[in-house]
C-alpha cells in the first residue's frame, strides 16, 4: 500500500524501464497489446490500405470466395469483406471507446463521491448501483436504443450507461479505503479542499483497478456493439461493422458459408487480446501479485 | 431448515428488494420519457388532427405528470396488469406468458451445461495447478469469455444442422406440447449461451479450489493419512460451494440478457425477440414490461442466492 504513493511521483526514464521489463516478462500481455496497437494503426490508415471502397457494390462479385482481387471474398452485395473488415473495425474500436469512456465520464466521480463522503449520499447512490446491476446490461441497452432512436452513438451511450455502475462501485470501494490514508488526512490537515484532496490524493490512488476493470470493459463493450448490431440496433446500412457483417453473412450462410468467419475471428481475438491484457495489468499492478 | 431466524433473514431481504425494483423501473421509465419528440404525435400516426392527438394523450394519460403516470403504472403492474402494446394492442402480460418460457428454458439449460462442463474442468484444472491440463482449462477459459454467443450459435447451426443434419436449426416448441422437440430445438441455443458460462464457472471454481487445497487445514488432513479423493470431495469442494453459487446467480443475470442476441440466431420466439420488436417499433408498454419482468427475476434470484448462502455458510447470518 504505501508503495502506491511512490509510483506516482516517479519519474519518467524508470518508468519506460519498468515497461520494458513487463513487455519482455510478460509473453502473453505483450502480444495482445500489440496485437491491439497493430489494430489501432490499421484503422487509423484505413482510408489508404484498404483494397475497395467498403460500401461500393459490384454485382459480379456477390458472393465471390476468396481470390487474388477479393483476399476474403465479398458479400451478397459484392462488397469487398477485407475492406469492410478493415472500416468495421473502426466502427467497432470508436464504438467500444465512446462506450468505455461514458461508463468511466459517469462512473468515476459516483464511485469517488459516495466512497469518499459517505452518510446518506453514499447510502442513495449505493441503491441506484444495485439497481442498475440488477438489470441485464443489454437489456436496457435495447430498452434505451429504442428510446433514444436506433443507431451506433445512442447505443453505445446507453451500454455506456450500464456499465457505469459497474465502475462506480469498484472506484466506491477502493476510495473507501483510501480516504482513511494518512497521507489524506494530512492534506486535510493542512486545510486543502475536498476538489483539491479528490483530484489530487484520492483520485491518483484509487484508479489502479479502475485501468483493469476499463481493459476488461472495453471487450464487453466490443461484444456489446456487436451484438446490438447484429440485431439492426447498431450500425445501420450501408456502414459495416463486425456485428452487422455476421447478420449479413448469417442470412447467405448456406451459399457463403465463409463469409461468417473473418468478422466472427475479429471479435473474438480483439476481444481476447483486451481481456488478456486485463489480466496481465492486474498482475503487474497488484503489489500482492508481484513477482520477483 | 426454516427457523425464526432464517425466515427473519428471508423477510429483511424481501424488504430490502422492494425499492430496487421501484428504483430500476423507475429508471427505466424515465429513460424511455426522453424519447425526442412527442409519443402522442407518433400514436396517432400521419396526419393526424389536433382532436385526435389529444384524445390519445388522454387514453394513455401522457397529460398527467412524470410521477404520476409512474405511479400509475407501478400500481397496475403489481396487480399483472403491465397494460397493453402499442402496436399489436395484445395484453403486454399475455406476449410475456407466451414468450418466457422458452426464454427460461434456454437459460436453465444453458446453465446446466455450464456446470456439466465448467465444474469438471475446473476440479481437473485445479488437481494440477501448472500442468499441461491446466493450460488447456485456462486457454478454453480465456476463449469461452470471449467469443460471441452468436457467433458460436451461427458455427453450431453450421456444423449440427445444416452440415450434419442432427439438430432443426430454428425455432421453438413449447416444452409442455412436445418435450423431446422442445429440447431438442433448445440444444443448440443453450450451447452457444453456455460458452462464457462454462469459462466462469471452471475458472472461479479452479482459483477457489487451488487456494483451499493449498491451505494448512487440507496440508493436515493429508498427513492424517486420508486419501487424496476424499479430501478433494468432502473438504475441497465443500468449501468453494459458496463462491460456486454467487458464480451461479451472475451467470443467470448474464444469460437473460445474452439470450437475447442468441434468440434472434434461433428465431425464438422468447423474451428476446419480444424486447428488440418492440424497441425497433417503439413499443414501450412492451419494452418496460419485458424489463420490468427481467429485473424481478434478477432480483428473486439474488434473494434466492442470499438465502441459500445462509442454509451453506451457517457463519453467514446478516
Amino acid at each position: 500500500m504505501t508503495d502506491v504513493t511512490t509510483t506516482t511521483v516517479a519519474y519518467r526514464p524508470r518508468r519506460m524501464r519498468r515497461f520494458v521489463r513487463w513487455f519482455v516478462s510478460d509473453i502473453r500481455g505483450a502480444i495482445s497489446l500489440t496485437f491491439l496497437l497493430l489494430l489501432a494503426v490499421i484503422s487509423i490508415l484505413a482510408p489508404w490500405i484498404s483494397p475497395y471502397d467498403p460500401v461500393a457494390q459490384d454485382v459480379n462479385a456477390a458472393l465471390a470466395p476468396m481470390s487474388a482481387e477479393h483476399w476474403l471474398g465479398a458479400d451478397d452485395l459484392g462488397r469487398d469483406t477485407l475492406s469492410r473488415l478493415i472500416y468495421g473495425g473502426v466502427a467497432s474500436l470508436y464504438a467500444s471507446f465512446l462506450a468505455v469512456a461514458i461508463a468511466v465520464l459517469i462512473g468515476v466521480p459516483v464511485g469517488i463521491l459516495a466512497g469518499y463522503l459517505g452518510g446518506w449520499v453514499d447510502t442513495m447512490i449505493s441503491r441506484v448501483i444495485d439497481s442498475f446491476l440488477s438489470f441485464p446490461a443489454i437489456v436496457l441497452a435495447i430498452a434505451v436504443t429504442g428510446a433514444l432512436g436506433i443507431g451506433l452513438t445512442n447505443g453505445m451511450i446507453s451500454v455506456g450507461i450500464v456499465f457505469a455502475p459497474q465502475l462506480a462501485r469498484l472506484v466506491r470501494a477502493r476510495t473507501l479505503v483510501v480516504r482513511h490514508e494518512l497521507y489524506v488526512d494530512a492534506a486535510r490537515c493542512f486545510g486543502g479542499s475536498t476538489g483539491r484532496i479528490l483530484w489530487r490524493h484520492v483520485l491518483p490512488n484509487a484508479i489502479q483497478p479502475v485501468i483493469v476493470q476499463v481493459t476488461l470493459l472495453l471487450a464487453a463493450a466490443l461484444l456489446a456493439e456487436a451484438s446490438l448490431s447484429f440485431l439492426g440496433l447498431g450500425i445501420q446500412p450501408p456502414d459495416p461493422s463486425w456485428g452487422a457483417m455476421l447478420a449479413r453473412a448469417y442470412q447467405n450462410m448456406e451459399i457463403a458459408p465463409e463469409q461468417m468467419y473473418p468478422p466472427g475471428l475479429a471479435i473474438l481475438f480483439t476481444a481476447l487480446a483486451y481481456n488478456t491484457l486485463g489480466e496481465s495489468l492486474r498482475a503487474a499492478l497488484d503489489p500482492t501479485m508481484k513477482r520477483n | 431448515m426454516l427457523n425464526a431466524a432464517r425466515l427473519h433473514i428471508i423477510g429483511r431481504r424481501l424488504l430490502q428488494a422492494i425499492p430496487v425494483v421501484v428504483l430500476s423501473t423507475f429508471i427505466v421509465f424515465g429513460l424511455l420519457k426522453l424519447v425526442p419528440g412527442d409519443v402522442a404525435v407518433t400514436l396517432a400516426g400521419d396526419n393526424a388532427s389536433e382532436q385526435r392527438i389529444a384524445e390519445i394523450r388522454e387514453l394513455y394519460g401522457l397529460n398527467q405528470p412524470f410521477l404520476l403516470q409512474y405511479g400509475s403504472w407501478l400500481a397496475k403492474a403489481v396487480q399483472g396488469d403491465l397494460s397493453n402494446s402499442l402496436v399489436s394492442n395484445e395484453a403486454v402480460l399475455t406476449s410475456i406468458q407466451r414468450c418466457l418460457p422458452h426464454t427460461l428454458l434456454i437459460v436453465a439449460l444453458a446453465l446446466f451445461t455450464a456446470l456439466l462442463i465448467g465444474v469438471p474442468l475446473g476440479i481437473a484444472a485445479a488437481t494440477k495447478p501448472g500442468s499441461w491440463i491446466d493450460s488447456i482449462v485456462m486457454a478454453i477459459a480465456s476463449l469461452g469469455v470471449a467469443v460471441p454467443n452468436f457467433w458460436l450459435g451461427m458455427l453450431l447451426v453450421a456444423f449440427f444442422s445444416l452440415q450434419l443434419n442432427w439438430l432443426p436449426a430454428t425455432g421453438a416448441v413449447a416444452f409442455t406440447k412436445d418435450p423431446w422437440a422442445s429440447l431438442s430445438h433448445a440444444i443448440l441455443p443453450a450451447l452457444a449461451l453456455a460458452s462464457g458460462g462454462v469459462a466462469e464457472v471452471a475458472r472461479q471454481l479452479r482459483s477457489s479450489l487451488v487456494e483451499i487445497l493449498s491451505s494448512q487445514q487440507v496440508r493436515t488432513l493429508h498427513a492424517k493419512g486420508l486419501p487424496p479423493s476424499s479430501i478433494l470431495w468432502r473438504h475441497g469442494l465443500k468449501n468453494v460451494s459458496v463462491n460456486l453459487l454467487t458464480v451461479i446467480s451472475l451467470l443467470a443475470n448474464r444469460m437473460l440478457a445474452a439470450t437475447v442476441v442468441v434468440e434472434a440466431v434461433f428465431a425464438i420466439p422468447g423474451m428476446g425477440g419480444l424486447i428488440v420488436n418492440a424497441a425497433m417499433h417503439r413499443d414501450f408498454p412492451v419494452v418496460q414490461g419485458v424489463v420490468f419482468t427481467m429485473v424481478l427475476i434478477v432480483v428473486s434470484l439474488n434473494l434466492l442466492t442470499d438465502i441459500l448462502y445462509s442454509v451453506l455458510d451457517p457463519r453467514i447470518a446478516t
